[in-house]
């Protein structure tokens, strides 16, 4: 009982969070490069398959190279986020672990096999095995790897908006009582199907940035030509199931994380007929009412009223933040007397439960100290909101011209496009970093939506320990993060069509 | 007869396979130590890196997925061991990470620290990943130094509510004090050699290696045997945690007991050990013999399934806690709900889909031994 009694040492949290965000940031490096360009060089294989002509043969092999260089780093960051949730989130583990385990294990058991046996079959299967079989291969490979972003999307999605499970004070746990409304929450679907479009952007992209530069450079004309109209078609189709995901995206948002929603938007005080910000001091009105809830009159709450507490124009009233932590008290002490009584006065014990039951949707505000917690860090989420947004505009723009004037054959001469579409890359990066600072600084202070705050999902170490794990893994992946991206570009430079 | 026990042990059923499966496929790692011992010029180490560079992506998944495993259906030794044993998980998983690039980085142009480099790199996880397993394995019979306290969820705010602490500073290097942690490491680091060396003579077809790798499977089953059998004897004979009406005491020689009160296990440790033995003594016997990997493989399988299940079933606790018998891991107080054991038994029904598409790929890439020839022909290689 030692621990008890112990202070939580704020900087432990920071730490790990620190710790946590850093590998998921190298890791949405590789990941989406994988998703997007599994989709490209399958496009290739077929059409090698289909025409017979050596030159789709040579395309998709140039790509699965990339592919595989970029797989790798993509497979180590995967295994340090994954054991990550046991080694700096022990706590979370246990405390939602009978739901969130499960997606894990399967994604294991159902994609990662399928993505690991049929990559070796699509590098070293040339000449070993057939035609059909090798196709099948690299699009498995595929598969397996967007298989797995649905299990831990599905994961990620349930964090940020916790279904079919209920608090059980005799495990000290949240357990599982619909498989079904957990794997294929519509949050899910959508976050699942946001994603991996991203991805499919980032491969088009990068394709086409290839590609590009290749032109400019004036050699391998066939290939580079070849990538930009695979690349630019998979990045325009990819960009407009972006943007429409993104707005189901927004309307969970608006329903499910207000605050988040708010502080995307700096939005104080909110109101109907809400406006969208462009950048501070431009506002279009009435949009972000419209893009919220697909009404122009539409109630979006600021973060004032979502910490002072609101009725909407429907008649539903939302709990002050002050409210909502006293209730989250409430929760705790009759936790508290549950566990004391539940061997010693049944009886006792039933009324304690009785009273965490009927508190314990505000359960995880009992560990919330002030009110200002509550609130992330808005300036970071409001530009992330906007380079995110911004970017995949351009993105989409830049792609379509690109797709017009390759199918038109006046591509070549239009430097200034090529240019464009080789800083595409940096961009569409840009874009996904952003995105996912938006969807995970966005929910701060939750680890799990008002269940637990991650000052009570951390594992209990040294502040010393989780630093020097920080700097070891800070070091690694930026020295391999460097290897990779000069091993691409010499693979790219030394690229030579015969 | 699926009661919730039933799940509870069907699903320790399976992760002991698992393990048994990742100590089988550690022969990845065992290889790799022996690049530079067995590889004399850069062809030899060519070869042995491009074989094992076949299948290290089923070793590193089979590990990804025995910690998905564990998280699902054992979540309090997911939260437990990871977040209370930090250091020996965080090198066993620092050193995959180097592993996993190592083979596609090593021989392309502009890879910053050059081939030799991420060769060690391999080496090194080579070493340390099958020595850390096994003395973490180790501590599922001889404890470690961690109390669980599901009461601290109470802890309000500014207090720790972390559940589960570790009993020092070492967070995990501490199981390296007690020398049969030490033992088992080496029986595990010992048996990756053998079935790395056993593994290449089938999977390299080439006159120069094959004498060097089987006077090598002499030299590392002689330090297995010698390690694994101290580790057998020490296990038969030593207090084990047993479980009695939900409390946790320690029982004069548990695991010998466990062992013959489920002959099952006896039967299967038996055969494991036996089967280890005839791909060692056949490849050592008969210069021609190739397929020693395929009995020691499956003996290997059998052995770590065995002892995997001693450490759990016939109420025995599986994370014991040396510090306070009654914070020691059960499967009974470790597993998820019923309800998510349910709904994970369903998905285990893929399992045997899984392992037919690998057995079918993995066949349809080895049909022939990699040859020197072949390598020099090869588009991808590392």
């Amino acid at each position: 009982m030692v621990t008890f009694l112990n202070i939580l040492d704020p900087q432990l949290t920071d730490w790990s969070r620190a710790q946590f965000a850093m590998t998921a940031c190298y890791h949405w490096l590789f990941v989406p490069l994988t998703l997007g360009l599994a989709v490209v060089m399958g496009v290739m294989e077929t059409v090698y398959v289909r025409t017979r002509d050596d030159f789709w043969k040579r395309a998709a092999q140039f790509w699965q190279k990339l592919f595989g260089i970029n797989f790798a780093i993509g497979v180590a960051t995967g295994l340090i986020l994954e054991f990550e949730f046991g080694t700096n989130w022990s706590n979370y583990s246990w405390f939602v672990g009978d739901i969130f385990g499960a997606p894990l294990a399967i994604e294991g058991i159902v994609a990662f096999f399928m993505e690991s046996t049929f990559i070796a079959v699509m590098f070293f299967g040339w000449n070993k095995v057939g035609r059909g079989f090798h196709l099948a291969s690299t699009w498995l490979t595929g598969v397996g790897a967007t298989l797995s972003a649905w299990w831990i999307l599905v994961a990620n999605s349930w964090m940020q908006h916790p279904v079919g499970m209920a608090f059980n004070p005799e495990t000290v746990r949240n357990e599982m009582m619909d498989f079904f409304a957990v794997a294929f929450a519509p949050e899910a679907v959508t976050k699942f199907c946001h994603t991996v479009t991203s991805g499919w952007m980032t491969g088009g992209v990068f394709a086409v940035g290839v590609g590009c530069w290749f032109l400019l450079r004036g050699r391998n004309r066939r290939l580079a030509l070849a990538s930009i109209r695979v690349g630019a078609a998979t990045g325009v189709v990819a960009a407009l199931l972006v943007i429409a995901t993104g707005d189901r995206s927004g309307i969970d948002i608006a329903r499910t994380q207000p605050m988040k929603l708010a502080a995307a938007e700096g939005l104080r005080q909110g109101g109907r007929q809400a406006p969208f910000s462009i950048v501070p001091g431009i506002e279009i009105p009435g949009m972000l009412s419209l893009l919220a809830t697909h009404d122009i009159d539409g109630y979006v709450p600021g973060i004032d009223n979502l910490l002072d507490g609101y009725t909407a124009p429907d008649g539903t009233v939302r709990p002050s933040a002050d409210e909502r932590m006293e209730r989250g008290r409430k929760a705790l002490q009759a936790f508290r007397d549950f566990r004391a009584a539940r061997k010693k006065d049944p009886a006792a014990a039933a009324v304690a439960r009785q009273t965490l039951e009927e508190n314990v949707a505000d359960f995880g505000y009992g560990y919330i100290g002030s009110r200002d917690e509550l609130v992330p860090p808005v300036w970071l989420v409001y530009w992330s909101f906007r380079v995110m947004v911004g970017a995949g505009s351009v993105l989409l723009v830049v792609l379509a011209l690109l797709w017009w004037f390759e199918r038109r054959g006046r591509l070549e001469k239009m430097r200034w496009l090529l240019h464009a579409g080789m800083w595409s890359v940096p961009a569409v990066y840009l874009a996904g970093q952003a995105g996912w600072i938006v969807a995970e600084v966005g929910r701060q202070p939750w680890a799990i939506q008002d269940l637990l705050p991650v000052t009570a999902a951390v594992s209990h170490l040294s502040v010393a320990a989780v630093q020097t794990t920080f700097f070891i893994f800070l070091v690694i992946f930026t020295l391999l993060l460097a290897a990779e991206v000069r091993i691409m570009t010499r693979a790219i430079r030394t690229c030579r069509e015969e | 007869m699926f009661s919730y026990t039933f799940f509870q042990q069907y699903w320790w059923f399976l992760i002991s396979l698992l393990g048994g499966l990742l100590v089988f496929l550690l022969f990845v790692q065992g290889a790799n130590s022996l690049i530079f011992t067995l590889g004399r010029s850069e062809e030899e180490r060519a070869l042995i890196v491009n074989s094992t560079g076949r299948k290290w992506e089923f070793t590193f998944t089979t590990l990804v997925t025995f910690g998905g495993a564990f998280f699902a259906a054992f979540p309090l030794f997911y939260s437990t061991s990871f977040g209370g044993a930090y250091w020996v998980w965080m090198l066993i998983l620092a050193s995959f990470v180097f592993q996993a690039v190592a083979y596609e980085f090593q021989s392309k142009a502009g890879n910053v620290l050059g081939r030799t480099a991420y060769r060690r790199l391999l080496v090194a996880n080579g070493f340390l990943a099958p020595f850390l397993l096994g003395t973490a394995v180790a501590t599922f019979f001889t404890g470690s130094d961690f109390t669980v306290s599901k009461d601290a969820m109470g802890a309000g705010e500014a207090l720790v509510p972390v559940i589960s602490s570790w009993g020092n500073a070492w967070h995990g290097l501490d199981a390296l004090g007690n020398p049969w942690n030490i033992v088992l490491g080496m029986a595990v680091f010992f048996l990756s050699r053998v079935l790395g060396a056993l593994y290449l003579i089938n999977n390299i077809g080439d006159g120069e290696l094959r004498p060097r790798m089987r006077r090598q499977v002499l030299t590392d089953a002689v330090a297995f045997l010698i390690f694994f059998l101290a580790f057998m004897g020490r296990l038969f004979t030593m207090d084990g945690y047993g479980v009695e009406d939900g409390t946790v005491m320690l029982v004069p020689s548990k695991y010998l007991h466990n062992l013959l009160d489920m002959p099952a296990t006896l039967v299967l440790l038996a055969a494991g050990v036996v089967l280890v033995l005839i791909g060692i003594g056949r490849t050592l016997l008969r210069p021609a013999f190739v397929r020693g990997i395929w009995p020691a493989g499956t003996g290997t399988v059998l052995t770590v399934l065995a002892l995997l299940l001693l450490a759990g079933y016939n109420d025995t606790a599986f994370y014991p806690s040396s510090t306070d018998l009654q914070s020691s891991l059960t499967l009974a107080n470790s597993c998820s709900s019923e309800f998510t054991l349910r709904v994970m038994a369903w998905v285990s029904l893929f399992i045997p889909f899984v392992l037919a598409y690998i057995a079918y790929a993995w066949h349809a890439i080895d049909r022939k031994p990699l040859t020197r020839e072949e390598l020099a022909d090869e588009e991808h290689k590392y």
